[in-house]
């Protein structure tokens, strides 16, 4: 970071990566959404809801969320083995108990809504934006839902709190927070930190990004809205 | 609705109910851990270890010490790799077999704790950088799942780490080779102390037992070190909690933590 307070990719301290959201990219899937967040690529399709397999997963009482957030062997610098990592299957754990509060299963018992993240390409905050996409996805599938769960990550880089660490800033930066955040019912529903924050830093982080996840809701929004009203948005 | 989500749904009104008069179900206010004692030294074959027993909960933690190639990108650190199993005697529900999300969660949240609080100089533990180092193996067996794994697992693991003995290696045709009888104490900077709270209705209670965390809305474990800062967060379960309740848990977590380091230090 310079003087200016400008950062490695240009960007200010307070200022998301470029991010643009497509809506029903897949003709199989009942829901989909891709999602460009700086240089991360990302697909995010939802099937159901259907029945369950295995059936002694199923619920009697309501419909189950299940989640698979993978990283293609081509996403990395190094070539990722495509066997699932333990860090894959953790994320895939915070990625469904981030999305679980948004939607409302009640209606559908013995089936299950899956959501299959693919990261094509890497470049730090990857959960965040895959939770992205995944929430415009479910919403394109037609799951009732209470918000929109939107997600970014903050951190602190060079003694700053800045917004939306990049994978460089990760990797050098001293720490990494990651929230998930319902706008309109003011939920944070994930929230991990690697690295170390003194108690009012901690307070600063979770405001810096939950200002973030705001705006990336306009974006998921004028999303949904561009493919269900074209250019007429009511 | 099946029997047992009606036991559920009337567990949760109970609980929330004594939640309301400040009370729980076994008597400790809001704020209060269960009672909490480690012993260390219990696995002599390991180079540390300890037993720690919080309130149903218990597990037997082993430390070992042998010298290992470093990762490709960090060959100016030593390794450390931290692991966690749910034995099938300890919960009538857990199966023998390849670790589930939850297990995989439990063991990455931990070794998180005691990584980002930088509480062991890995460099310090360099034979040959880029070639040979120490790598330090902590593997969890919980024998007794009364809830609150993350809690438990992380004192134990802390508790064996800082009761641990690091064998000496010297250099012989580059390859390492164990000086018997030689051993010196882990590169130790600080204490982190895990603590992990439930969200029940409006209630935020911390170290859950299983009643709790079965009716819980949300969790949320957060690691201190001695220094007072937050290192290491994770939140799990079906809902959420709003910016005060996170401000508020780390409000709760410091002053708790501060207690459990103090249990912790008179292992040192």
């Amino acid at each position: 970071m310079n003087e200016n307070g400008i950062r490695c990719d240009g960007r200010k301290v307070d200022q998301l990566r470029s991010i643009s959201i497509k809506v029903g990219v897949l003709k199989n899937a009942d829901g989909s959404a891709y999602i460009e967040f700086g240089k991360n690529k990302i697909l995010a399709g939802i099937f159901g809801p259907r029945d369950v397999h295995p059936k002694h997963m199923a619920n009697q009482d309501s419909g189950i969320l299940r989640c698979r957030y993978h990283m293609s062997p081509f996403s990395v610098t190094e070539r990722k083995n495509p066997a699932p990592s333990r860090r894959e299957i953790e994320i895939s754990k915070v990625i469904k108990e981030a999305l679980q509060p948004a939607v409302i299963l009640k209606d559908f018992p013995r089936t299950v809504v899956d959501v299959f993240i693919e990261v094509l390409q890497a470049d730090g905050g990857t959960r965040c934006a895959a939770l992205d996409a995944a929430s415009v996805a479910l919403a394109d599938a037609g799951i009732p839902m209470h918000d929109l769960v939107s997600a970014c990550a903050a951190g602190k880089v060079a003694d700053q709190i800045v917004l939306d660490i990049n994978n460089e800033e990760d990797q050098e930066g001293q720490a990494d927070m990651p929230i998930a955040y319902m706008p309109n019912l003011g939920k944070i529903t994930l929230m991990q930190l690697d690295g170390i924050l003194s108690p009012s830093e901690y307070k600063k982080c979770i405001q810096t990004g939950i200002s973030g996840c705001k705006q990336v809701y306009e974006i998921q929004r004028k999303a949904l809205m561009e493919k269900y009203f074209g250019n007429e948005t009511p | 609705m099946t029997n047992s989500v009606i036991l559920a749904q009337l567990k949760r009104d109970r609980i929330l109910e004594l939640l309301k008069e400040g009370k729980r179900l076994d008597d400790r206010g809001l704020e209060d851990q269960r009672p909490l004692s480690i012993d260390v030294g219990v696995i002599p074959k390991a180079n540390g270890s300890a037993r720690v027993r919080l309130g149903d909960t218990e597990i037997v933690t082993g430390i070992k010490i042998q010298p290992d190639k470093p990762f490709p990108d960090l060959g100016d650190k030593g390794i450390l790799i931290c692991t966690a199993e749910i034995l099938p005697l300890a919960d009538p529900n857990a199966e023998p077999g390849p670790p589930n999300e939850e297990v995989i969660e439990l063991a990455r949240v931990v070794d998180r704790g005691i990584r980002e609080t930088e509480m062991l100089d890995l460099h310090q533990l360099v034979l040959i950088e880029n070639k040979s180092v120490i790598g330090i193996f902590i593997d969890n067996s919980v024998t007794d799942a009364g809830g609150n794994l993350f809690d438990a697992c992380s004192y134990a693991s802390v508790a064996a780490l800082l009761s641990c003995t690091v064998p000496k290696y010297e250099i012989k045709d580059e390859l390492p080779v164990l000086v018997e009888g030689v051993t010196s104490k882990p590169p130790i900077k600080t204490i982190p102390v895990s603590v992990t709270m439930a969200r029940i209705g409006e209630y935020i209670v911390v170290d859950p037992n299983s009643d709790e965390e079965a009716c819980m809305d949300a969790r949320l474990t957060i690691t201190t070190n001695s220094e007072g800062n937050i290192c290491a967060i994770q939140k799990g379960g079906s809902d959420g909690f709003t910016f005060e309740q996170v401000v508020r848990c780390s409000e709760i977590a410091l002053p708790v933590g501060t207690k459990i380091r103090k249990q912790l230090e008179k292992l040192m």
